[in-house]
């Protein structure tokens, strides 16, 4: 068995004295699909930015493939270490954040033209390829104002993409959506899932979680409650806290 | 004895020059106070006091006091540290300065003002800081805040005409020339008064098809 590619140990996070994450462990291997599920404010979403660090963590360690992502460094080391780090982890936040001033084309090939990855020509025929594996191939020359939210979100992953990530963290990238916008990202995401993309999905779409995950991870007061694969969380939870949050999801 | 603008066609040379003068004036300090205010903004978004304060305390001086001192300062002033500049670059220089200062704070709360998700983007991406900056926020930042520039840069254009106090020879000056040349004040001031016009409607337009450019994605 090779090193998980993300490792988490002991994974504490306060908000000045409100903790939010209270010790975490966790350990995904190249090609899974990890859910994190929980009520609002269980700590998901932050542990999931803390693994890109977008939040700084208080206490414990987080490994992202081989390496100490945070580690002590002088803030000009830490900056380049973190910017090497991102370029290997896309992130699709709920509101998609795509940049406004940019057609589609241009939110997909910025990154890599702006980070001397490949030439002009070479981005721009790797982001028609990428906006055309999430549907939008016709979408190119469009400003976000002009496209839906499921495009826009589309778009977001594809921007993502463009970067050749090895792992993918998704931060409730369905829950801005009209419901009848959420399937077409949902296909998007399914379909990186059978490419064996390492993808982290935090959610509230119990359905879709059960449906793409190979690994659970309930969560609640900052803390795993309980974790397996979808069949046995989902179906024969063991934890009272798990069981009473499903039967409100599903109750609904 | 009545307005006689007839007079006016036999000094068209010194007017026309003065013009140009005051074109390249306006054009040169709109573009070092355009960028200026870009890198004070951003400066002063900087997490580290020393970076902020001293940009601060600058632009608090700036603002503190009248663009005539400034432009005395700089031309007269500087001389005494050994620093002798022609009126001209001295004028660009001080209206590029005290124009930036205004043009910072407006940037600064517009780059404020753009979402916290669009930055949270760009760094994900890898981006560092400053190309996060450059390529996502200041753009949306300038969008934002091309109307209220835009009148900035209309006050600089009439402001430029105080350079005629140390000597540029731009439209006001020449219009004074071909004043004390032909005692005609009332005809000379009102051609001068009219190609600022002329002038201003010119960069109005120009301000707005920026207005409308920048915000194109809208």
């Amino acid at each position: 068995m090779s090193e998980p590619i993300v490792k988490i140990r002991g994974l504490k996070k306060n908000f000045g004295s409100l903790q939010v994450l209270k010790g975490i462990d966790m350990d995904i291997d190249q090609g899974q699909i990890f859910a994190l599920i929980g009520a609002s404010g269980s700590g998901k979403s932050t542990l999931l930015r803390t693994i890109n660090q977008l939040e700084e963590v208080t206490e414990g360690e987080i490994w992202f493939d081989g390496e100490l992502v945070n580690q002590k460094l002088p803030h000009r080391q830490r900056e380049a270490h973190l910017n090497r780090l991102r370029q290997n982890i896309g992130m699709v936040f709920q509101h998609f954040n795509l940049f406004p001033h940019l057609t589609a084309i241009e939110n997909v090939t910025m990154a890599p033209l702006m980070l001397g990855r490949v030439n002009k020509a070479e981005a721009i025929e790797q982001a028609k390829k990428l906006l055309d594996k999430v549907g939008l191939s016709d979408r190119g020359d469009y400003y976000p104002s002009k496209l839906s939210g499921g495009q826009k979100q589309r778009v977001a992953i594809a921007r993502s993409l463009a970067m050749n990530p090895k792992l993918m963290l998704f931060d409730e990238v369905t829950s801005a959506l009209d419901p009848e916008l959420v399937g077409e990202v949902n296909r998007v995401m399914k379909a990186l899932a059978e490419e064996d993309m390492t993808m982290i999905i935090v959610t509230h779409d119990l359905r879709f979680a059960e449906d793409v995950s190979d690994h659970v991870i309930f969560m609640a007061d900052g803390l795993v409650v309980e974790e397996g694969p979808p069949s046995l969380v989902f179906r024969a939870p063991q934890e009272d806290r798990t069981k009473s949050f499903l039967q409100q999801v599903f109750n609904d | 004895m009545g307005l006689d603008f007839s007079i006016l066609p036999a000094y068209a040379d010194i007017l026309w020059k003065g013009t140009l003068w005051t074109i390249a004036l306006t054009v040169l300090s709109m573009f070092f106070s355009l960028a200026g205010g870009v890198v004070f903004a951003v400066l002063q978004l900087n997490r580290h006091a020393i970076i902020r304060w001293p940009v601060a305390g600058f632009a608090w001086l700036f603002m503190g006091t009248p663009l005539l001192l400034q432009l005395f300062l700089i031309y007269f002033g500087l001389v005494q540290i050994g620093l002798d500049l022609n009126a001209f670059v001295a004028g660009v220089i001080a209206l590029s300065l005290h124009f930036a200062v205004y043009n910072s704070e407006i940037i600064r709360s517009a780059i404020v003002a753009v979402d916290k998700g669009q930055y949270e983007a760009a760094r994900s991406l890898g981006l560092s800081q400053f190309q996060a900056m450059r390529k996502a926020i200041v753009p949306q930042a300038v969008a934002n805040v091309t109307p209220a520039l835009g009148n900035m840069m209309i006050a600089l254009l009439k402001e430029s005409a105080l350079v005629s106090v140390i000597g540029v020879m731009e439209l006001t000056l020449s219009a004074q020339r071909a004043i004390s040349d032909s005692f005609r004040p009332f005809e000379f001031y009102i051609a001068a008064g009219a190609i600022y016009y002329v002038l201003n409607l010119g960069l109005e337009q120009a301000v707005r098809v920026a207005e409308r450019r920048s915000a194109q994605y809208r």
